[in-house]
């Protein structure tokens, strides 16, 4: 490298011009990655669940295989969506404490419906 | 729009550009994952009516049922499909293949292609809209 124009500061940082570097970009590629097999899984899932009745769907949840996997989808897809959803009020809201609000309430809407699909699987899986 | 800061030249706007298939798949990207994430709420609530509630799954189960409930299931159905398919065009492009306009054309014709066929067959391997299943 001949001639750097950066700060030797900015470098060692690594936070580059969008102040966070390459964190969201990289989690949102991991988790589409991730995300790749799992939804082939669900949606072949969904084709065999639909139209069954519900002892039949509770029956089908108590596989701890499918607990586990419907889980990692679920909290995958949350992971993802919320990143893409930053993304998005970056983008298209301007007012920032409108868009500092959505941010949070996004970050924290994810966890909790997280926390209650995964509880709800679990539930099934170790009771019902 | 807040006042801008200084007099600096602003990058065309959007009606400045000929709308092409690329731009409009890159859109549709993102309405996508919005309809998604909206969609997300739709599997929480099946997994928890399923596990907490016999009378909310049939409630829920009817709604499904219903016209709405089916077109909506439909629309989810080719979000999470198209999103699917484009999203593997974002990871390829992120190892530097297929960049060229004329590939990204391509390969956005064929993204297209294989999400409306595969829609197509999930939706009648699922039994959804005649009978109005699940």
């Amino acid at each position: 490298m001949k001639h750097r124009y950066r700060n030797p500061l900015s470098i060692a940082r690594g936070l580059g011009s969008s102040k966070d570097g390459l964190g969201h970009w990289w989690k949102q590629r991991l988790t589409a990655i991730a995300l790749v097999p799992l939804v082939v899984w669900f949606v072949v899932s969904m084709i065999a669940l639909a139209g069954q009745d519900r002892a039949h769907v509770l029956s089908w949840l108590h596989s701890p295989f499918h607990a586990v996997i419907l889980s990692l989808f679920l909290v995958m897809s949350l992971y993802h969506a919320n990143l893409g959803l930053q993304k998005i009020y970056e983008d298209y809201v301007q007012a920032r404490w409108l868009q500092l609000s959505s941010r949070i309430a996004t970050d924290f809407a994810a966890v909790l419906l997280a926390f209650a699909g995964v509880f709800a699987l679990l539930k099934q899986a170790f009771g019902g | 729009m807040p006042m801008t800061m200084n007099e600096r030249p602003l990058s065309p706007h959007l009606q400045i550009y000929k709308v092409e298939l690329p731009m409009m798949l890159s859109g549709l990207h993102r309405i996508t994952g919005i309809a998604l994430s909206v969609g997300s709420l739709l599997l929480i609530a099946w997994i928890e009516s399923a596990v907490y509630s016999a009378e909310a799954f049939a409630t829920l189960n009817r709604l499904l049922g219903s016209f709405i409930g089916q077109l909506m299931l439909f629309g989810w159905t080719f979000s999470l499909i198209y999103h699917s398919v484009n999203g593997v065009r974002h990871l390829i492009w992120d190892t530097g293949r297929l960049l060229e306009v004329k590939e990204i054309h391509t390969s956005g014709k064929i993204g297209l292609a294989v999400t409306i066929v595969l829609t197509v067959l999930v939706w009648i391997l699922g039994g959804g809209f005649p009978g109005g299943a699940l």
